[in-house]
This record gives C-alpha cells, sequence and structure tokens, in this order.
C-alpha cells in the first residue's frame, strides 16, 4: 500500500539513515532462540535476527544463520520476539499533565482551521510519559493534534533516539488531522455547517495552488483561511493522508464523499460505526484506526459502538489499526491487542495492527516489520505479548538497547522500603543503573 | 447498621419467612405515637418495585475453582442452591434432583467481582448534560444527597458491567465536593427502579473527596474552598455542625429516657424533639458509626491529613479511593484498617496522579492493607479482571512476593469488606451468597471471557444465551442481526 509520492519517501528515508547512521553502536547484534513473529504473518520457531551497526535489521531467520564475526550474541533462550509496537493515535510527548494547561501542547486553539499547526514542533522527548510507554512494548507513535475542525499536522515518533536517550521525531508531518465530531463553535456547529467550511477551505487551497504567484502579488480574491494553512492543505491533495476522526456511519461516507471530491487519501480514526460500513471502507482500501475497547455508545455517534468492530473490519478486507488514542497509558496498546484477540480478531491481523499496518499506513515502510532493510525497533518478550502476564524484557530501538527504566519504577525502588520516608533522595539513578537494570 | 430498604424477595426464601411478620413493619419500630431519633432510614420512601430472584440449583463439576478464601481447587466441584453456595468441594458431589449440571472442566470459577467505585447511572452513556448527575455541584458540602436518587437502572454500562463477571457496584457521587452524598451499593438484578437494585444488606455509605478537584471547581468561584487549607476549614466547620447536631439529638435522647422512666410520663411534659436536618443527619449517623466512609484521595499528605481529621471527630474512613500514592503510607493505612480502592496504572491526568505506580496494590498487599482495584470508569468495569491482572503481574515482576489468591481478593473479596458485605460475599464459600463467575479461561487472562454469571443463585447473564439488551435505550436502534451478539 503505497500512500506517498517518492520525493516524500525519499526525505523520510534520508531523514531516517541520518538518524540510523548516527547510532553510537560499534557491532552487529544477534538475538537467537525465540520465537519470532515477524509481523508479516510468518512465525520463525527458534529464529535468529541480526541488528546491522547501522540500526537496521540485517537479516532474519533460524538460529543457524550466518553470524556475523564480530557479532554480540544475545541467547534468549526462549521468549517472544517482536516487532516493536507502533500506537498511530495519540498524544504522546504534547501533554505533559492533563490538568495543567501549561503542560498542553496538542491544541492549538483559536479558529477551527489550524492546517499548518505542527505537533513535531511541540513534541517533547524528555516526556515522562515515554520511557513508561517502553514497558508496554511500544516503540513508536504517532502524535497528533487535537481541538478544532482541521486540527494540523502529526509526527512519528520514536520513543527513543539513541544518540539522545530520549524520543525522537522521525517523520513529520505524518498525516493532516481533520475531526469530522459534532459540535463546535459557530458554523461547525452541524454537520452540512462543517462539510460547507471543508468544501471552501479545499476549493480555495486549490485556487491557492493555481494562483500562488497572484496571490503573492496582491491579485487574490479573498481566502478562507491563511497562506500556511492553504499551503499545508495543498499537500494532502494525493501526498499528505488525511486522517479524519469519524465516527458514525454517515459521517464516514460524507467524509469519503469529501475525499473523492478533492482526491485526498482518506484514513478513518475511532470509528465507532465503521464496521456498518465496512465493504465501503474495504473497497476503497480506507485504513481504519480503530480502539476495540471503545464498546459503550458514549455519544450519540457512537451508538453503533461494539467490542468485535476490528474483527469485523478485518473479516471485511479493511485495513486495521489498532490505537489507545490515549496520551499516558500507551502502554496499554498490547492489552487492547489482547481484548480485539478476545473479540474474534486473529492474532495475526492483531500483531499486524499494531506493528505493520501503521507502518503501511502512514508510508513508514522502514518500520512495522522483521526484516532485513528494516529499522531495528524490536521487542523481547517473555511470552504472548498480548497476555497479561508477560513483561518487555528487551527492547531496541533503532538497533540500541533501551533501557525499560522509568519514573514510577524509581518511585517504586525509593518506597519499596519505607525506611527513610519523607528524608531527600539520597541518590540519583545513574547512567550506569539505568543501563544495568532494566532488565530487572 | 441500618437497612436501606425493605422487601427484595428471595421467591424461595419468602415462603420460609411467611411467619415471620410483615416485612413492612420498622425494625425498631417503638410505637406508632413515638419519634425515633435520629429518623432510622427505614422511614424514607418504601421500595415499591421489589425484584423477584430465582434462584437456579447448579453443580459445576471439575472446575478450578478459585475460593479467594485461601484456596484453590483444582477439578473442584460446587453446588450452589437457594441463592447460597451449598457446598464446595475436591471431590464429587452427588447431584440433586432439581440440578443442572455443568461440566466446567478447563474452565474457572470465581466470585462475583465487586467494584467499589462506579459512576453507572449517575453518568450515563451517552455522556450527554442530561446525563449528568453525579456532582451536585451547587456547595461544596451536600452530605443529604444521595447517588440511589440519581441513578439510571438503564443505563448501558451496567449490562456490559455483568457481561465482565460484576455482581455488586457501589455508585457515588463525585468528588466535585468535600462532602459528596450518599452512595448506593447495587447488586447485579436488572429493575426498573435503582431501589429495586440495592444490595439491602450493604451498610449506607458516604462519599467525600479531598484535594484538588474541590478546591479547583469552588475556587473557579471564587469560593471557599480554593485551596487545601480551605478543604481542611470547610471539612471541620462542617464536622464540627455534625457533632452539634449529634450533641443535641443525645440530649433529646437522655431526655426522652429520663422522662419515660418517671413514674407516670404525662404526654404535656414529654420533650420536643429538634427538628430533623436531612442534609445533616449523614453525619450524625456517620459519628455515630452507621455509615462507611469512601474518600477520595490521591496524595499520600493528603490523605494523612484527612485520617488526622477523622481522628479528631472520632470517625472511620473506610476505603481511600484512587489512592494512588498510597503506597508510600501503607504502614498507616494497615493501622487505621483503611482500605485502597485504586487503578492498575492510571496516572498523568493530574498532578495529585503523577505519582501512581504499577505496584501500589501490591505495596498495599505486602505492607498489610486491603488492597482493592476498583474501576472509576463504565470501560475499565468491564475488565476488572486484567486490571487486577495488571497490578497483580507488576507487583510479581518487581519482585514483591503476592499470590494468586491475594490479588482475586482485589477484586472481590477486599471489595465486599469495603462495601461491608465480606459476611454474605466476596469469596466461593459454604453460606455464602450464590454470587458467581463461570470463565472460559483463566481470569488473569486477557482471553478470558466471563461465560456465565449468577447473582445471588440467579443466571443473570449467559453469553450463550440471546444476547437481549437490558437498557431500554438501546432497543430497536439498529437492525437485530446487526446487534452486537454479546458485549
Amino acid at each position: 500500500m503505497m500512500r506517498r509520492t517518492l520525493p516524500r519517501l525519499l526525505a523520510c528515508l534520508v531523514l531516517f539513515v541520518g538518524l540510523g547512521a548516527s547510532a553510537t553502536s560499534s557491532a552487529q547484534t544477534v538475538l537467537r532462540g525465540a520465537t519470532i513473529h515477524t509481523g508479516t504473518g510468518e512465525t520463525l520457531e527458534q529464529g535468529a535476527v541480526v541488528v546491522g551497526a547501522d540500526g537496521t535489521i540485517e537479516d532474519v531467520g533460524s538460529s543457524d544463520l550466518d553470524i556475523p564475526p564480530e557479532a554480540e550474541i544475545v541467547d534468549l533462550d526462549g521468549g517472544v520476539v517482536t516487532p516493536g509496537l507502533i500506537d498511530a493515535h495519540t498524544k504522546l510527548g504534547l501533554v505533559g499533565i492533563w490538568a495543567v494547561s501549561k503542560t498542553r501542547d496538542h491544541n492549538r486553539g483559536g479558529g477551527p482551521i489550524r492546517a499548518a499547526f505542527r505537533t513535531a514542533d511541540a513534541f517533547n522527548p524528555q516526556n515522562a510519559a515515554i520511557p513508561i510507554t517502553r514497558t508496554g512494548g511500544v516503540t513508536s507513535a504517532i502524535t497528533t493534534p487535537g481541538g478544532g475542525l482541521v486540527q494540523g499536522q502529526s509526527a512519528w515518533v520514536n520513543l527513543a533516539d539513541p544518540d539522545f536517550g530520549y524520543g525522537g521525531v522521525v517523520d513529520a508531518p505524518t498525516a493532516m488531522h481533520i475531526s469530522y465530531g459534532p459540535g463546535g463553535p459557530g458554523p461547525i456547529r452541524s454537520r452540512g455547517g462543517r462539510m460547507e467550511t471543508l468544501r471552501e477551505l479545499y476549493d480555495d487551497a486549490e485556487f491557492y495552488r493555481n494562483h500562488e504567484d497572484d496571490y503573492d502579488e496582491n491579485r487574490s480574491r479573498d481566502l478562507a483561511a491563511s497562506r500556511l494553512d492553504l499551503e499545508a492543505l495543498i499537500e494532502t491533495f494525493g501526498e499528505l493522508p488525511v486522517v479524519f476522526e469519524v465516527h458514525k456511519a454517515n459521517d464516514i461516507r460524507s467524509v469519503l464523499e469529501l475525499a473523492d471530491e478533492y482526491g485526498l487519501d482518506p484514513i478513518v480514526a475511532g470509528g465507532a460505526e465503521a464496521w456498518m460500513v465496512a465493504d465501503e471502507l474495504a473497497e476503497r482500501d480506507v485504513p481504519v484506526i480503530v480502539n476495540p475497547m471503545k464498546n459503550l455508545p458514549t455519544q450519540f455517534q457512537t451508538l453503533g459502538a461494539r467490542r468485535d468492530s476490528a474483527a469485523i473490519l478485518e473479516e471485511a478486507g479493511v485495513p486495521v489499526v489498532l490505537s489507545t488514542f490515549d496520551t499516558h497509558n500507551v502502554r496499554r496498546l498490547r492489552q487492547l491487542a489482547g481484548n480485539a484477540i478476545r473479540a474474534g480478531l486473529s492474532r495475526e491481523a492483531a500483531l499486524a495492527a499494531v506493528t505493520r499496518r501503521p507502518a503501511e499506513v502512514f508510508g513508514l515502510d522502514a518500520h512495522g516489520t522483521i526484516a532485513s532493510g528494516q529499522a531495528a525497533n524490536l521487542v523481547v518478550w517473555s511470552d504472548d505479548p498480548f497476555e497479561m502476564s508477560t513483561r518487555v524484557e528487551r527492547m531496541y530501538i533503532q538497533g540500541e538497547r533501551i533501557s525499560l527504566d522509568n519514573r514510577q519504577q524509581a518511585l517504586f525502588e525509593r518506597y519499596r522500603t519505607l525506611e527513610g520516608r519523607g528524608e531527600p533522595a539520597d541518590e540519583r539513578i545513574s547512567e550506569d543503573d539505568a543501563e544495568s537494570s532494566d532488565s530487572k | 447498621m441500618m437497612q436501606r430498604t425493605f422487601g427484595r424477595v428471595i421467591v424461595a426464601l419468602a415462603l420460609l419467612a411467611a411467619g415471620c411478620g410483615g416485612s413492612q413493619a420498622s425494625q425498631t419500630s417503638t410505637g406508632e405515637d413515638e419519634v425515633v431519633w435520629p429518623p432510622n432510614y427505614d422511614q424514607e420512601p418504601r421500595n415499591l418495585t421489589p425484584t423477584e430472584v430465582e434462584p437456579e440449583t447448579v453443580l459445576f463439576e471439575k472446575a478450578t475453582i478459585m475460593t479467594a478464601a485461601g484456596e484453590t481447587l483444582l477439578e473442584g466441584y460446587m453446588l450452589i442452591r437457594d441463592g447460597e453456595i451449598a457446598e464446595v468441594s475436591s471431590k464429587s458431589i452427588e447431584a440433586p434432583d432439581d440440578a443442572e449440571v455443568i461440566d466446567a472442566e478447563g474452565k474457572y470459577l470465581t466470585p462475583g467481582l465487586i467494584d467499589t467505585h462506579s459512576h453507572i447511572g449517575v453518568y450515563s452513556v451517552p455522556f450527554v448534560q442530561a446525563h449528568s448527575d453525579g456532582n451536585e455541584a451547587t456547595s461544596p458540602t451536600t452530605p443529604g444527597v444521595d447517588a440511589a436518587h440519581a441513578s439510571w437502572p438503564q443505563d448501558p454500562a451496567l449490562q456490559r458491567a455483568i457481561a465482565g463477571g460484576v455482581t455488586a457496584l457501589q455508585i457515588l457521587p463525585g468528588s466535585a465536593n468535600l462532602m459528596g452524598g450518599r452512595t448506593v451499593v447495587l447488586e447485579m438484578h436488572p429493575g426498573i427502579s435503582t431501589q429495586s437494585m440495592v444490595f439491602e444488606e450493604a451498610p449506607d455509605g458516604l462519599k467525600m473527596a479531598c484535594g484538588e478537584n474541590p478546591k479547583r471547581v469552588y475556587g473557579q468561584r471564587g469560593q471557599m474552598p480554593s485551596t487545601r487549607m480551605g478543604n481542611t476549614k470547610v471539612l471541620r466547620d462542617t464536622f464540627q455542625r455534625a457533632k452539634e447536631m449529634k450533641r443535641e439529638y443525645d440530649d433529646y435522647r437522655q431526655k426522652l429516657e429520663k422522662w419515660r422512666a418517671t413514674d407516670e410520663p404525662k404526654e404535656s411534659n414529654k420533650p420536643e424533639p429538634p427538628s430533623r436536618d436531612l442534609s445533616m443527619e449523614n453525619l450524625v449517623r456517620l459519628l455515630e458509626g452507621e455509615m462507611l466512609l469512601h474518600v477520595h484521595c490521591y496524595r499520600a499528605d493528603d490523605m494523612v491529613k484527612f485520617l488526622e481529621i477523622a481522628d479528631e471527630f472520632g470517625v472511620e474512613i473506610r476505603s481511600f479511593h484512587h489512592a494512588t500514592q498510597a503506597y508510600k503510607i501503607r504502614d498507616i493505612l494497615a493501622q487505621w484498617d483503611v482500605s485502597v480502592s485504586t487503578w492498575a496504572d492510571w496516572w498523568g491526568f493530574k498532578i495529585e496522579a503523577h505519582d501512581a505506580i504499577p505496584q501500589n496494590a501490591g505495596l498495599v498487599a505486602k505492607g498489610g492493607g486491603r488492597a482493592v482495584i476498583h474501576s472509576d470508569s463504565s470501560f475499565g468495569i468491564q475488565h476488572l479482571n486484567q486490571e487486577a491482572a495488571k497490578a497483580y503481574y507488576a507487583a510479581k515482576h518487581a519482585g514483591l512476593d503476592i499470590s494468586e489468591n491475594e490479588a482475586l481478593r482485589w477484586i472481590t473479596a477486599n471489595p465486599a469488606w469495603t462495601l461491608g458485605i465480606s459476611d454474605i460475599t466476596g469469596t466461593l464459600e459454604e453460606g455464602k451468597r450464590a454470587d458467581v463467575v463461570l470463565w472460559s479461561d483463566h481470569p488473569f487472562s486477557v482471553y478470558a471471557k466471563a461465560r456465565k454469571v449468577w447473582v445471588e443463585g440467579e443466571r443473570e447473564y449467559d453469553r450463550e444465551r440471546d444476547s437481549r439488551p437490558w437498557s431500554d435505550f438501546e432497543v430497536g436502534q439498529f437492525p437485530t442481526e446487526q446487534r452486537e451478539p454479546s458485549p
């Protein structure tokens, strides 16, 4: 599923390779002796993965594949290896604490048209949620804007940057985001008003594209949005995918019509009632990002919410992506996948929906599977990745082994005994400790 | 403890009980002409819509029986009859004539799950303003309001909750107010009114809150409390008023006693009772130890502060709710016998919740306290088993020695204690109520489904049967073939 034009893809690759090349790893690493789920539907018992010094996967196969002489060998002795999980719709790194307004950067504010707003500008790689999220086996996320009608542009982040130890933006913009929910000020209060606003906007984006020089010379009619917004919207004419946050079946049909009218590349997010129009979505190959645990009619636009919607969509041939739509508990992604399986989704599809699918849908072709040439974002699990009793034992992002320590773990250690409670912390976790304690 | 209602009738038992007098009479009747003081809640409006319970006789064979009372029986046998657990055994039990025999080989039995913290019905789905009934946010102290008077028994979330194995739940007012009002404990017999679903043996509960919420809600209005100082001040002032009211009550009681003890009590000099204050009465009852106090609190120091206030006024706290920093004061909470109703992994939504850790429940348990995993969510209540599992494995993986039985108690026996119903339910033991869940797999597996759920011996949920919606709201929304087979 190619969702990008070549120049964009190349730009991504350049950015990615740039990061990969700066990795500090000096030798190859071989992980072997585990069950490897590649994310492509293939399972290798007693498999091995060769991680190159450049942060990509060099080879994958059975445990007896050729091992480079200099490589560090990690005998996993059982366990399960999967691609790092990817959550395609989060506010990770954009919100420190929800109830503290100055720590919130996901919402531009102002009018309903915010196409030029970019979450990449605000992404905080040191956000405390990022290491906590890693404990759930999540290595990448898309961090999305909120609020408004045209909300802005999302960014793909890896939850660690080998140079930095924190997270880093890998690709931006990843998609344009339009919220097609009910309510809002002025004309966007009603569905008709929202569609009218979007049509005027897209008409003007087309106009602007064709009359950019006239606009610069002040020979243009008034346009519905600012220059920066229009320029951002132009990117969505067949290039940048548009994520429509939309739930109701007839609303999904409306946004698909809009997408047809202007040649947009739509993705449905939320999609509580997407299962009702599954065949139409499948026919157009429109992906749907769902939270399979949102099974309650919490709003009138989600009256059809049901637990097995991911299974129905998959069955109909819709590319399904699972997301927590969360900020601080993105680590729950694996629990969501487990619940999707519980409600009828196949295990292969569930794994793909949190690894390969989101990468394909958003055009990050070097992510999401364990195959030669892919980013070495890997998770070593003690067992079935979705089972409650399973834990993450090791994590690699861009080939680097990443610590699983986090603030919550540090608090736990501080209060493991109550001795000295209330006294100042007498030691901080040093880098050395962080290195050595990630398998604790 | 006073009972909230009368009249829910267990059909089978009603016959036996027929000779025991009218069920509508006051338990503590002192005669028609006398005022009972303080008035007891038997004098409240009666339950006009009692639910009839039809208990089944079921014999489970070869199940893994997780009793939550310490023991797990592999290939165990259990008989439920007359709404009670008649027998639990590792040896086979002879099936009574009227028993349905369920071959439960490979399946698991647990007590019905109990949630100490839900807002189902007071914040019903769909979440629209018209369904917002959980916070009487017009005064920081509203101890007189009652969640039972708001909760909508048609909330579609109820049926989803029983599909997750929940057989009883406490509905609380929200946490906008320092004193939010009475709570109500429901059992999962669907009914036309909230009153009909009341778990009648459960003592009354009172909800209070500390910390950010009250001071935010009222501070924004330029009203007290706007700080934690104000929180404490308003709490103490209100407790003091209640104490004074209790003194009036006690004086009256004494005078009445004295009057009765005279040789010939005369109507003309019978003492006049003080006037009733329906709002403050709940606090008086709390001071008299007749209500269980549930306090929403996150920070360790806020909890300690609240314990100090409670101590000052001679009030016991039954449970701190949310209590994300309970692990820091687990010794104190164990010493004061306060249970900790918390989540497995919620954090980050406000400063108070910043120090939450996944090992909270585990550390509380290891510290000798009572841990409870609660939901506070119409979604979370559907998978309390998974939430308990997360907390359990987080503790185990951190090296804490916690048993599976202990973790199961976080969603069964410990919430039962917290709600004052542990003599009745919360474990699978002979004589306990037949609140039972039959699981497809180990309940701590993400793949486990509650297949069948019995409440007081009546099968209220069965995944294999037609999944008619409980809620009228869900009737006719979609063509039948589009309806979810089983939530």
